[in-house]
């Protein structure tokens, strides 16, 4: 089935008028918020907007989102925090270098990198900084426990931001991009700039896993909920890893879903079932239910409003969603 | 296409007056807006243009091969600047004196997501009149500097003799007889012949250098750094052709620094028009021929070491 014949939830959508290219959506509870190129937090709730100037004169870069918490970092080289009160106030501050690497974790602790530097702030307040070889390019906390995984040119490193101990390095040549973590904390994935995916097995042993075959970069990896499949973009369909078995995917082939001519730009598991939000460069977003591929159209294709961020709430009824022309909006679940 | 921004790439050796030129293009009145990408702040001090640090991290591909690098903070930084597309009609970046250009123009070749929001636009070289000639003898980045050059802007020409300033002039023609030269004071040049040159455009190769297909001018080569042009008067077999630059530039990609040409195939009414970085080819058939215009063939090589014999000789085998 293609998106010209799928089911359509296209009534379903409450459009939002962002204004700005979308860099991040995240969701505090039942207010969605996005994060903008123009340096703004937009908050939408109840088909109501309240712009927040959280980056003034400048532009959000990345963004993470706990929940009650939505950090943005910004090319003014600061960390900023949004609530869905409308509050903003800085966390932290560099000299001018671009905030472009976020990461947080559920129990409040957060990081954030600045060209080598990466900053570690805990639940507590206590700071630590960890220099890497070469441009921290993705942050990712383990899913349990105070730990990070930071990617960089020839690899990544795992790091205990509270523990004396020597940073644990994972050598693969080559410069890695975007870091993730599996949910049972036994694999970490980057995505590469030769349109590739290196894992690492971290237990039993290090074993490498190398996901290739991608016509471009791969910018959004999503898990499903309970860590089984790992959820890519950069193909002409969302490329969907199996990691159920101790090994990995190695061997194995990945699923294909959502096959259209127009790359996927962003991906986004629902929370609680096996359902796959899928945005395209062009435009278009399906959601794809990964037991019989069955596809739902949410947005047509939009001349230049490639879709650049996605994300659900908590209870996976509403997806909200980003454009590059600033375009926006809400789906909520029949 | 025309919407990808623009990007105008600034080299020269320590203290030619990089910065001199940077600033009369972020304050002439020119009603453009820039995002300028610079090694260090210092300097620059204009307020209402978008200024971005750059760490010059260079980053080999996975392919294997020496020549094939890409810098890293450039994609970072393009990649942030596109979200505040709107913002800036234009970017410039200013290499480090010590910089070798060719790692930033394989960057709008190499990385799909850059190539796709920008395009490359010139390499703009500052050089010194007075210091040129010494630091070509014992720098090899300012060679490569000029070598790499669309445009050269010889400054400071108040501090050396008329006779210095030919011999300077003509040091830089042995190595790179293709690029626009300004001879300048403060560098003071027209901005039109800095910027929106299109050097990197393939459509503009030829517009850019009308006398691109002729012959006639000849060149004092310098000891390392040679200029190659070979022409066949007429056509070229594609089937020969392809083959022997590709694998020309496959095993003398790294002497290679900058490569052009406009090849005329039988049965093609257009003009199949290249250029390369290294290793790195961009090339496709465009633009008709003209009614009545002589169908030759050229291709011109700046490198390092180059075996003219073998080039001439290689080329004028295509012949078809």
């Amino acid at each position: 089935m293609t998106a010209g014949t799928a089911p359509s939830l296209t009534q379903s959508i409450a459009p939002v008028d962002a204004g700005a290219h979308v860099t991040a959506v995240g969701w505090l509870k039942d207010t969605a918020a996005f994060g903008l190129g123009d340096g703004g937090v937009l908050l939408a709730r109840n088909g109501e907007t309240h712009r927040v100037e959280a980056h003034p004169d400048a532009g959000v870069l990345a963004a993470a989102c706990d929940g009650e918490r939505f950090l943005t970092g910004g090319d003014d080289g600061r960390v900023a925090v949004t609530g869905a009160d409308g509050s903003t106030r800085t966390l932290a501050e560099t000299k001018g270098a671009w905030i472009d690497a976020l990461a947080v974790s559920g129990g409040g602790a957060f990081a954030y990198g600045a060209g080598r530097r990466v900053t570690a702030r805990d639940d507590k307040g206590r700071e630590k900084v960890l220099e890497v070889p070469s441009t921290a390019r993705g942050l990712a906390f383990a899913p349990k426990g105070y730990r990070l995984a930071v990617s960089h040119y020839n690899g990544a490193t795992l790091w205990f931001p509270n523990v004396e101990a020597r940073p644990e390095v994972l050598e693969w040549k080559g410069s890695h991009l975007d870091v993730t973590w599996s949910p049972d904390g036994r694999f970490v994935v980057t995505s590469m700039q030769e349109n590739a995916l290196h894992g690492w097995r971290l237990v039993p042993d290090k074993g490498h896993m190398r996901m290739s075959g991608y016509p471009s970069k791969t910018r959004s990896f999503s898990w499903s909920h309970d860590g089984k499949w790992l959820a890519t973009s950069g193909a002409e369909a969302a490329i969907v890893w199996p990691f159920e078995s101790k090994d990995g995917p190695m061997g194995k082939a990945p699923r294909e879903c959502g096959v259209r001519p127009a790359k996927v730009s962003r991906v986004a598991f629902h929370p609680n079932a096996y359902v796959l939000a899928v945005g395209y460069e062009d435009g278009c977003i399906l959601l794809i239910r990964l037991g019989d591929a069955s596809e739902l159209l949410v947005r047509h294709a939009v001349k230049d409003s490639g879709i650049s961020a996605m994300a659900w709430d908590r209870a996976g009824r509403r997806l909200a969603f980003g454009c590059e022309d600033g375009q926006a909006g809400i789906l909520t679940l029949p | 296409m025309t919407d990808k921004i623009p990007v105008t790439v600034l080299t020269g050796y320590l203290g030619a007056g990089k910065t001199t030129l940077l600033n009369r293009i972020l304050t002439e009145p020119h009603g453009k807006k820039y995002a300028v990408i610079v090694n260090e702040f210092g300097e620059i001090g204009i307020d209402n243009e978008l200024v971005v640090g750059a760490d010059e991290e260079v980053f080999e591909m996975n392919n294997g091969c020496i020549c094939c690098t890409v810098r890293g903070d450039l994609i970072r930084i393009l990649d942030g600047l596109m979200k505040r597309k709107g913002k800036f009609d234009a970017i410039i970046v200013e290499t480090t004196g010590l910089a070798d250009p060719a790692p930033v123009a394989q960057t709008f070749f190499m990385d799909q997501d850059v190539a796709d929001a920008a395009r490359l636009d010139a390499v703009v070289t500052v050089a010194d009149a007075k210091w040129l000639s010494d630091r070509l003898k014992d720098a090899p980045e300012a060679k490569n500097q000029i070598a790499f050059a669309d445009v050269i802007v010889l400054n400071k020409i108040d501090l050396v003799t008329p006779e210095e300033l030919d011999a300077v002039e003509a040091r830089i023609r042995a190595i790179n007889p293709y690029a626009r030269l300004h001879r300048t004071q403060n560098c003071a040049v027209p901005l039109a012949e800095v910027l929106d040159r299109k050097a990197f455009d393939l459509d503009r190769i030829i517009e850019l250098e009308p006398d691109f297909l002729e012959e006639g001018h000849h060149h004092h080569h310098d000891e390392e750094m040679q200029s190659v042009s070979v022409k066949v008067d007429g056509e070229v077999d594609p089937e020969k052709f392809m083959p022997w630059i590709s694998n020309l530039t496959q095993v003398q990609g790294p002497n290679i620094l900058r490569c052009k040409g406009i090849v005329a195939f039988p049965n093609e009414p257009r003009r199949f028009v290249f250029q390369g970085v290294h290793m790195i080819l961009d090339g496709d058939v465009q633009g008709e021929w003209k009614p009545g215009e002589k169908r030759d063939s050229k291709v011109v090589f700046i490198g390092r070491d180059l075996d003219e014999k073998a080039i001439r000789e290689g080329f004028l085998a295509c012949a078809a």
